[in-house]
């Protein structure tokens, strides 16, 4: 089973990204988990371009979603919703609505902030986008405020309760995607 | 007019096969400021009035869902709605079939994504007429009101006042015209 990890903070010292990393310690060593590193590269949706072959960025990210068994996304809040560039990317790979490589795709969202709240309503916001594309949105929400004392040299999440929520966020997600391969069995 | 509850006198005594071209399932939901219809393309039922008790049996293809743009085509599948790739189908079945007059009461279980639940449909019976193909053909017309959010279908989106903007009321209708079976 692969497990595709997006983070919708570009920085290299996101909180965002050491939550997906802190994720895959949590995984059973049979799931392989990758990172993806290219959404910066992915241009802004025009539907002029929206053509075969599409731009090379974006057959990157719409063939590593179809390729993942799940998705797994961690996203900061930007004035009280997603990054830009993160619901840019979803806006390319939702294209062609009823073939999209999200669809039905089993799919789970975290957060982190350096506030207080763990950016609950991006996250709210980006489980209902992900919906309206078509995803298998899995109940669960991990909300790491105050990112910045929340983890610890390892890159581990050192409170107990959120670390607690994020393994029950990767195994209702690893339990959707096994269901799925059932079906699709 | 005579008015009879016994329904294997009531029915047309046979097995009756759906004519699909002329026959349309389908739905009616308010959203927004209006109404909002949508059939299934791919449908198929059965009218078997030879036993003791008869009935009627039907089923929708969900990724046959017929509306009049692709994006809400492909949203009314997913799991948001439907939930074709995990339940395929919509179907019923009928368990008690009433007569008076041409008026009909069926009622047995609907089974929308995955979930059944008990369902009263009323309408009307066409009584069997000769088409022009030499074949045997009678018509029901036939609807009911379920509330989506017995079955998991629960979408929703608050209109700026807080309200919600689709109604969790659907209501159902079934035209079918049936042929004899030989």
């Amino acid at each position: 089973m692969k497990v595709l990890a997006i983070s919708g903070s570009l920085r290299s010292g996101s909180y965002n990204t050491q939550l997906l990393r802190a994720s895959e310690e949590l995984l059973p060593p049979e799931v392989d988990f990758v990172l993806y590193e290219g959404l910066k590269a992915v241009p802004p949706y025009d539907e002029d371009d929206d053509v075969q072959p599409a731009p090379p960025a974006v057959a990157a990210l719409r063939g590593a979603v179809a390729e993942a068994d799940a998705v797994l996304f961690a996203t900061p809040e930007y004035n009280s919703s997603i990054p830009g560039s993160l619901k840019n990317a979803l806006d390319w790979v939702s294209r062609p609505p009823a073939t999209n490589a999200l669809r039905n795709k089993p799919v789970a969202v975290v957060g982190a902030s350096t506030g207080a709240f763990g950016a609950v309503w991006a996250q709210a916001e980006l489980r209902k986008v992900l919906a309206a594309i078509g995803a298998r949105v899995v109940d669960g929400e991990v909300a790491v405020g105050h990112a910045p004392t929340r983890f610890d040299e390892r890159g581990r999440l050192e409170d107990e309760s959120l670390q607690e929520q994020l393994q029950e966020t990767i195994e209702a997600l690893l339990d959707e995607a096994e269901s799925r391969s059932l079906i699709l069995a | 007019m005579s008015i009879t509850t016994d329904t294997r006198q009531a029915l047309p005594v046979g097995t009756w096969s759906l004519d699909p071209v002329h026959s349309t399932i389908g739905f009616e939901v308010d959203y927004l400021a209006g109404a909002f219809r949508g059939q299934f393309r791919e449908i198929a039922a059965r009218l078997d009035a030879s036993g003791e008790t008869p009935v009627i049996a039907g089923s929708a293809k969900v990724a046959s869902v017929d509306v009049k743009d692709e994006n809400l085509s492909a949203h009314l599948q997913s799991p948001d709605f439907f939930d074709a790739e995990r339940y395929p189908e919509l179907s019923f079945e009928s368990s008690e079939i009433e007569r008076q007059g041409d008026r009909l009461t069926v009622r047995g279980g609907i089974t929308i994504k995955g979930a059944e639940r008990p369902v009263e449909l009323t309408g009307t019976i066409t009584d069997p007429i000769s088409d022009p193909y030499g074949g045997e053909r009678l018509g029901l017309k036939l609807e009911t009101g379920i509330n989506r959010n017995e079955f998991g279908v629960d979408w929703n989106s608050a209109l700026p006042d807080g309200k919600p903007s689709l109604a969790d009321d659907v209501k159902l209708t079934a035209e079918l015209q049936f042929v004899r079976e030989a």
